[in-house]
């Protein structure tokens, strides 16, 4: 009789666990770190289901979750990414959208080293300028492009250096080693506000669109979370969020 | 021969040991420190190299190593250093190991010849191997060789043998022999070994909790009767004394010393050649006349001097001169009464045995 | 591969190269004094040198990108003697490798010193040889075992380096892009089949350490 109490409590918690149901595993693109972390909180009081976020780059995600990773959804800098995960069938098929619209911002954490209209790119008077890894990072690509735009790319290119993604760029500058670097807005202002230095907010014009696209992973059938999660993010209260982090949607 | 002596006085207070000594020892000879492990010799013969540095005076002849401003370096004083274990360099060859001192001494300064060192060991047949290749013994040799081989004025040897066994030690002896009667060399020998302080020492200094206990000529320290020091079980002298004649019918040699005689098995030894001799206490008896008909064939005459109870109530010990030469007797209390002895006296002392210990 | 990965290979060779000859210099003394010290102080710069050995790449990565930036206490020193900031530069990497490397050079030649003992030092002064003269003639040929795998130890770990160097490196070719940041780069970019040459050589250099170093030891032992 003991033995079987003695078992049983056990597996009563197991399937307590399981059957919640009200917990997402969520991978975030590096960039939108502060406003995810908002938006779970809200989620959270207003539906009662937990998202447990990762942050990093979205190039690791993908591979991740190619190897099996246990995420539910998966936040990406960029729309390639999730768009492949589609086409490979490893998401949940109509759930791919646009969350956000990257807003690119030079930044300098220097109080006016970085000028409202980018001219001290022109002067070229500073030793690094850094940018995320074109190559890995939707906010590199844009930067390239934006200095390609300003006939920059040549006088710029020995001083570049890169993080590989967007949150080691950003911490390249805030701790001096580059006096100024091209960020995501969202990592620099909070409430609409910047919360330290000068920067000068990248007109769209200058880049290709930085589309965030947003997915379901296939694995995340039969949870309630993952589905409610993915309506939250386009409720007026999240999109509210994602605003004031300085995103278009 | 140098008359240069050597001055220790050493001063060394650890908490688990300590070292007091005052010390003017001959600058030539063979000076051996013996005591038990723990008496403080190694620790004594490090202080006098320089690998340990305790407060004090020393000084060879005029050469001041240390006093209270100063500290000569190990490696700039003249004196060698024969470690317990061989302690070669096993990177370099024999030969590579014999040079490492001698190249480090200026050409005018080498007395001795890196031929004459390894002719001396026996080690010519070596010169070419790796330490790894050689035996105990040879090591040994070796490491001696190199010791001799950067001309010191003085030599240190810390239990050289002790690592190993008879047959090993057997195979080194007369090596070290040879250095004491081919080279003008002093040294000093730590030893805990009776048979091989008695073989080689002309001079002991017997120590004891870091104090010397006695010191001098080995024959008149081992000859005290107030604190015997003795080398092992029993009591006894040393005598040097040199081949005089040989008896080939009975195969015996005869050794002369100043004050007497005796005869010895023998050895091989050739006429003129030193011998060493070890007479224990017990295997001398004392007559008032010259005996007959005894199968005894050594007796010497002799002085007593002094005469002391031994440690056994029965036995009395007897301090004898024969010339310059003390011997020791062990006799009965009783017998010493019956014949009346007492110092002054002239007797024969009669030996039964004599060791040819060298 | 690409030109970009020839030069990758490059950088990493020649700042492990450099890192390794440098640590086998700096190295020494330290070794030295850890070995023969009675110095209370002993168990302080043991536990310092060997704290690479548990601290993650990121933690060193990130105090060096503070230290030595602009505002940090070694950026400002480096500054005033007119070097610049370290940080994405070659001298950074160099400066952050021997950090990183350090006691995979310091222990082996530690523990061969500690091997060798007082004696030979001792033995060496009797035969006239001065320490810095014994050290030389004696003390590092019967080291030399310690030493090659001293060296062997720190040019892999170097080669290996990758949490410092992307914290610290900015990414940029023929200065601060080294192997394990480009096979990095490779995975992230999905060029799967780049990253497999660069991590199948990595492989394939790792194991011919480590078996060269095993063929070294076991022919000691049986020499």
């Amino acid at each position: 009789m003991k033995l079987k109490y003695a078992m049983a409590f056990p597996l009563t918690l197991l399937c307590l666990t399981t059957a919640r149901a009200d917990d997402v595993q969520v991978a975030v693109a590096a960039n939108f770190t502060a406003p995810m972390q908002k938006i779970a909180e809200a989620f959270k009081k207003d539906t009662g289901h937990t998202a447990s976020l990762s942050f990093g780059s979205s190039g690791k995600f993908y591979t991740q979750i190619k190897n099996g990773a246990p995420f539910q959804i998966f936040l990406s800098a960029d729309d390639d990414k999730p768009a492949k995960l589609e086409q490979e069938g490893m998401t949940v098929p109509g759930t791919r959208f646009t969350y956000a619209i990257g807003q690119l911002a030079l930044w300098s954490a220097k109080d006016g080293y970085v000028d409202s209209k980018g001219e001290v790119l022109q002067k070229g008077r500073f030793a690094h300028l850094a940018i995320a890894n074109p190559a890995l990072a939707p906010y590199g690509q844009a930067a390239v492009e934006t200095m390609t735009k300003l006939g920059l790319t040549a006088s710029v290119q020995p001083k570049l250096v890169q993080g590989e993604n967007i949150a080691q760029t950003w911490q390249f500058i805030a701790t001096g080693n580059a006096e100024l670097g091209f960020v995501a807005l969202s990592q620099v202002m909070e409430d609409g506000k910047l919360k330290a230095g000068s920067a000068w907010l990248v007109p769209a014009d200058m880049h290709t669109p930085i589309r965030q696209d947003a997915v379901q992973l296939s694995n995340s059938k039969g949870n309630a979370a993952a589905e409610a999660l993915m309506k939250y993010l386009k409720s007026d209260k999240a999109r509210a969020i994602i605003k004031a982090y300085g995103y278009g949607i | 021969m140098s008359e240069r002596t050597l001055t220790a006085r050493f001063k060394l207070s650890r908490p688990e040991f300590g070292l007091d000594v005052d010390l003017v020892l001959p600058g030539q000879g063979v000076t051996a420190l013996f005591g038990h492990s723990g008496s403080g010799k190694t620790t004594l013969l490090r202080c006098i190299a320089g690998l340990e540095r305790a407060e004090g005076v020393l000084q060879l002849g005029d050469a001041v190593w240390q006093d209270e401003r100063t500290f000569v370096p190990v490696h700039k004083r003249p004196l060698a250093y024969v470690f317990q274990e061989a302690s070669l360099f096993d990177h370099l060859s024999v030969r590579q190991n014999l040079q490492y001192g001698q190249k480090r001494v200026a050409q005018q300064e080498r007395k001795v010849s890196l031929e004459q060192a390894i002719e001396l060991l026996g080690i010519g047949h070596l010169l070419e191997r790796m330490p790894a290749r050689l035996s105990g013994g040879e090591k040994q040799r070796v490491s001696i060789a190199r010791a001799l081989a950067v001309s010191p004025q003085l030599l240190l040897m810390d239990e050289p043998l002790s690592a190993l066994d008879f047959a090993r030690k057997q195979e080194i002896l007369p090596y070290l022999e040879r250095l004491h009667d081919e080279l003008d060399i002093p040294l000093i020998y730590v030893s805990h070994a009776p048979d091989e302080v008695a073989r080689l020492a002309d001079h002991l200094v017997a120590m004891e909790d870091g104090r010397v206990t006695a010191q001098g000529p080995i024959q008149d320290v081992l000859a005290q009767l107030d604190s015997p020091i003795r080398l092992g079980d029993d009591a006894g002298v040393v005598l040097d004394a040199t081949v005089a004649e040989r008896d080939s019918q009975w195969h015996l040699a005869r050794a002369d010393f100043p004050g007497g005689q005796v005869w010895v098995r023998d050895g091989g030894q050739v006429i003129g050649q030193r011998v060493r001799l070890r007479i224990l206490a017990r295997d001398v008896s004392v007559t008032l006349e010259p005996q007959t008909g005894s199968s005894i064939i050594n007796a010497i005459p002799a002085r007593i001097v002094e005469l002391v109870a031994d440690n056994h109530p029965a036995l009395a010990l007897v301090r004898l001169q024969a010339g310059s030469i003390p011997i020791l007797a062990r006799l009965t209390k009783r017998s010493a009464a019956a014949l009346h002895l007492h110092p002054g006296q002239a007797v024969w002392a009669q030996v039964k045995a004599v060791a040819l210990v060298g | 591969m690409s030109d970009a990965d020839w030069s990758a290979v490059y950088l990493t060779l020649k700042l492990a190269t450099l890192t390794t000859v440098l640590l086998l210099l700096l190295g020494t003394p330290i070794a030295w004094w850890l070995a023969r010290t009675r110095s209370r102080l002993k168990g302080v710069v043991g536990a310092v040198v060997a704290m690479p050995l548990v601290l993650p790449p990121s933690v060193i990565g990130f105090y060096l990108l503070v230290l030595m930036g602009p505002n940090g206490p070694v950026g400002q020193l480096t500054q005033s003697l007119g070097l610049g900031v370290l940080p994405f530069t070659f001298t950074g990497l160099v400066v952050a490798s021997l950090l990183y490397s350090l006691p995979f050079v310091v222990q082996p030649v530690q523990n061969a010193f500690e091997a060798i003992g007082e004696r030979p030092l001792e033995v060496a002064a009797t035969l006239r040889a001065s320490t810095l003269d014994a050290f030389f003639s004696v003390i590092l040929p019967l080291a030399k075992p310690g030493y090659l795998t001293a060296a062997v130890l720190g040019f892999a770990h170097t080669v290996g380096e990758f949490g410092v160097v992307l914290m610290i490196g900015g990414n940029i070719p023929g200065a601060t892009r080294v192997v394990s940041v480009q096979i990095y780069d490779h995975v992230e970019a999905l060029e799967y089949a780049e990253a497999h040459w660069l991590s199948a050589g990595m492989l394939v250099f790792s194991f011919l350490v480590l078996l060269s170093m095993n063929t070294l030891t076991n022919r000691r032992k049986t020499a």
